[in-house]
């Protein structure tokens, strides 16, 4: 159970650093592409603010991000003997064919750019986001494989690796993938429209602003669209692959031909008769529709399975729903923000704007929620249908020795999480600086005087 | 035409010897943090010194990590779990290493600076002592149980045997990082890292004596296998480079005694993997459950997939790599953009 704590502790708090440099690697790439493209300086002061703010969340990604890797043998030993054939695979090609790339090119783009050429510096950015991307992949590949273990086969209590392509693109990888991804880049663009709008209230580093607003509503806009359709696969994933799941997260407990679909509701019961607990907003037979393509097709209600093998519904209910009802949210705002933009006219609304700064952090929860959708609903298994959660913890480690660690780890990603919070404010306070590095700009950024004069007084640090 | 298992042992040890020359000098500048460099300006020049690659270095090791899962699943989970508390420690340390880099300079005032820098030093040390004791305790061998578990808890791996080469591996991994600063700064963090290497050596050179020694009482199995002449190409390779790097050193030459102290951890690593082969983690007491490359190595299928993998990816990352670290070759100059 301490086991258990630790993990959820360690992999939630690590997540929300790659999202967002999945999602800020992704909109750096565009910037770079736009500054060594038309040599403007708003883009080259931009893209290096940016960096900056990816550069701090990296090292908190990376320092977490070993751990995570470690603790698949610290707590789960016994897991890790009866996978490490297929399991340790992608972890070893995610170092080596993705976060070599990320780390070296990041040195480069950081450290480099008084030394590089402006195509180099481009291109360094390319990878340092193809790098992210591809990390993210494996990391996906090797947690589907737990959702939706394939390509593999049983021998003296292993499991044994009989199709390493099967195992890579099992089910489930694909559609999480993409739903992944999607969700890290809407991650990164909410963080970038957030940070604009408040300069924008601010009245502060004005062409900037504009600029990450321009790209990040865009960006936002389409992945929070995009997230319904992807997240739309991955559930009909879910129900073909993994139907005790599926009817967790719909808090279906008998087996209905013409399911419901529960838009908002509280937790389920098992009461017979009464599928859902009012207040409830319910649309009939649309997730039957939805799932399999027809309003009378049958889904399997959890009753459908012995009670051992159901996942902690409420949890899992709850935390699929919310994500969903965050993420209507976000498309939302972000349609409303679009349309402003267009318009040219967001300057001029401030409520719209302190909106777009409140919303900052929401793809990040909705992330958080769907990771627990998908981790909480896989219970009580830690390999789907093949192997216990209570069966792959570590012998070795003892009671004592777990919560002296899960205690440690707290009191250590509490102020690491504060200091980078901190860090985060302070530079997104002190804002982009003036241009320092050597690429060529063919023109000066078409800025008013009073914009400059602004950029003068911020404080500018060593 | 050697197995596969044998070809990952040896690529698992190429993995480790990367990782200790790369974090190595990275992990010894850093411990060196507080002694050569004095000033503000110093220490960013030592931090500067490390900043483009050291993420990078790291990333040797989550390899390493991930090619002993991937291939010798057994091993991975055994000692990973048996080492359970010196590894939180390990990790904790690499955390606050990672961010004491990233969040120093991004506030002015002296008191946090002071702060970071002690982390970073103290967090630079920590590993390379833990790392060193793990591979003692790995050479010298652990008692397991039935099931394959390891039961000696934090105080049984702190043994004097595993304890030296914790020495040993700390003040190689300080040369290591002194060779590298001296040849990446000038004036006094460069006269005083100069300095830090030529004591470091000494310390290195005796230590391994004692090492050696030491496990013909404590380690004898590490010695079976040179019976065979040829794995003497290993210490006496080792021997003659160590020998060298003084002479380099002195004679201004810090490029070159850069390349030796690196060959002399090559050595070391490859004399310690030829007693250890063919196993993995000797067992004491109960030799016949030791884990070995047979018993501990995964299926040929996913070996053979895993050094595909390997033999496409590695040769691009040491290119780029390489490509990097020549962009970034000569002395620190601090109007450059970083830390």
């Amino acid at each position: 159970m301490l086991a258990r704590a630790q993990f959820a502790l360690t992999v939630m708090f690590h997540f929300i650093f790659p999202a967002i440099t999945i999602g800020l690697g992704l909109l750096i790439a565009v910037l770079e592409t736009l500054r060594w493209r038309t040599g403007r300086e708003v883009y080259d002061r931009a893209a290096t603010f940016w960096t900056k703010l990816f550069a701090l969340t990296f090292a908190v990604g990376v320092a977490t991000g070993v751990v995570m890797e470690f603790q698949f043998g610290t707590n789960w030993a016994a897991y890790s003997r009866f996978v490490g054939d297929i399991f340790g695979s992608p972890l070893a090609a995610e170092a080596i064919l993705a976060f070599f790339l990320e780390s070296a090119f990041l040195g480069l783009l950081l450290f480099g750019r008084d030394r590089i050429s402006s195509r180099l510096r481009w291109f360094a950015a390319a990878m340092v986001a193809l790098g992210s991307t591809l990390s993210g992949f494996w990391i996906v590949v090797a947690d589907s494989w737990m959702q939706t273990p394939a390509g593999f086969t049983i021998i003296d209590g292993k499991a044994r690796l009989t199709d390493f392509w099967a195992a890579v693109f099992n089910p489930s990888t694909m559609p999480r993938f993409i739903h992944t991804i999607v969700s890290s880049w809407s991650v990164g663009a909410f963080i970038m429209v957030g940070v604009a709008a408040w300069f924008l209230l601010r009245r502060r580093h004005l062409d900037v602003a504009r600029t990450s607003m321009t790209i990040g509503v865009t960006v936002a806009l389409v992945t929070a669209v995009l997230m319904f359709l992807t997240g739309d696969m991955s559930a009909r994933e879910v129900a073909h692959e993994q139907s005790a799941k599926f009817a967790a997260m719909q808090g279906l407990y008998e087996t209905t031909s013409g399911a419901d679909m529960v838009i908002f509701s509280l937790p389920p019961t098992q009461n017979p008769g009464q599928a859902y607990q009012a207040p409830a907003i319910v649309i009939t037979r649309l997730l039957s529709f939805l799932t399999f393509g027809s309003f009378d097709s049958v889904i399997k209600g959890l009753q459908a399975f012995p009670p051992a093998d159901w996942p902690p519904v409420a949890i899992t209910f709850l935390a699929y729903h919310n994500m969903v009802v965050i993420g209507t949210i976000m498309v939302l705002v972000m349609l409303a923000l679009a349309w402003y933009t267009r318009r040219g006219s967001l300057a001029r609304h401030p409520n719209w704007l302190r909106l777009a700064v409140l919303v900052t952090p929401l793809p990040l929860v909705a992330q958080q929620l769907g990771w627990m959708t998908a981790e909480i609903g896989r219970q009580p298994w830690v390999v789907y249908d093949v192997m216990r959660t209570s069966q792959g913890v570590s012998t070795a480690v003892s009671g004592p020795d777990v919560l002296v660690s899960l205690v440690l780890l707290a009191a250590v990603y509490a102020v690491l999480g504060s200091l980078w919070l901190f860090l985060l404010r302070r530079e997104i306070l002190h804002g982009p600086e003036p241009v320092t590095s050597a690429v060529p700009v063919v023109e000066p950024a078409a800025e008013t005087e009073a914009e400059r004069a602004e950029r003068g007084l911020t404080p500018r640090g060593a | 035409m050697p197995d596969l298992a044998s070809i990952w042992f040896l690529l698992v040890g190429v993995l480790l010897v990367g990782y200790a020359v790369l974090d190595g000098f990275d992990l010894g500048a850093g411990t060196l943090h507080l002694f050569v460099a004095h000033d503000d300006e110093e220490r960013r020049t030592v931090m500067r010194a490390i900043g483009p690659v050291w993420d990078g270095n790291e990333v040797w090791l989550l390899t390493a990590g991930g090619a002993l899962f991937a291939a010798f699943p057994a091993v991975y989970a055994t000692v990973f779990s048996g080492f359970y508390l010196a590894l939180i420690l390990l990790l904790v340390a690499l955390i606050f290493r990672a961010v004491s880099l990233e969040f120093r300079s991004k506030l002015e005032t002296t008191g946090w600076r002071r702060a970071w820098d002690v982390a970073f030093s103290v967090a630079s040390f920590l590993p390379t002592l833990l790392f060193g004791v793990a591979i003692g305790n790995v050479l010298r061998g652990v008692p397991l149980d039935a099931a394959g578990d390891y039961r000696g808890g934090l105080v049984g791996l702190l043994n004097p045997f595993a304890l030296t080469v914790g020495l040993l591996a700390s003040s190689m991994f300080v040369m290591q990082g002194a060779t590298w600063l001296s040849l990446k700064t000038e004036g006094r963090v460069h006269a005083r890292s100069r300095r830090a290497a030529l004591l470091a050596w000494p310390a290195f050179v005796v230590l391994w004596l004692v090492v050696t020694l030491y496990s013909r009482a404590d380690a004898g199995h590490l010695w079976t296998n040179y019976d065979n002449p040829v794995a003497w190409v290993a210490p006496v390779a080792f021997v003659v480079v160590a020998a060298a790097f003084p002479v380099a050193l002195r004679a201004g030459r810090d490029g070159l005694a850069f390349g030796l102290s690196s060959l002399s951890i090559a050595a070391l690593i490859g004399t310690m993997g030829i007693g250890l082969y063919p196993n993995l983690l000797p067992v004491t007491g109960e030799a016949s459950r030791s884990l070995t490359i047979h018993n501990a190595a995964s299926s040929d299928l996913s070996l053979t997939v895993m050094l595909i993998i390997a033999l496409i990816g590695m040769p691009l990352v040491i290119g780029y790599t390489a490509f990097i670290y020549w962009r970034f070759r000569g002395k620190v100059d601090l109007r450059e953009h970083g830390y």
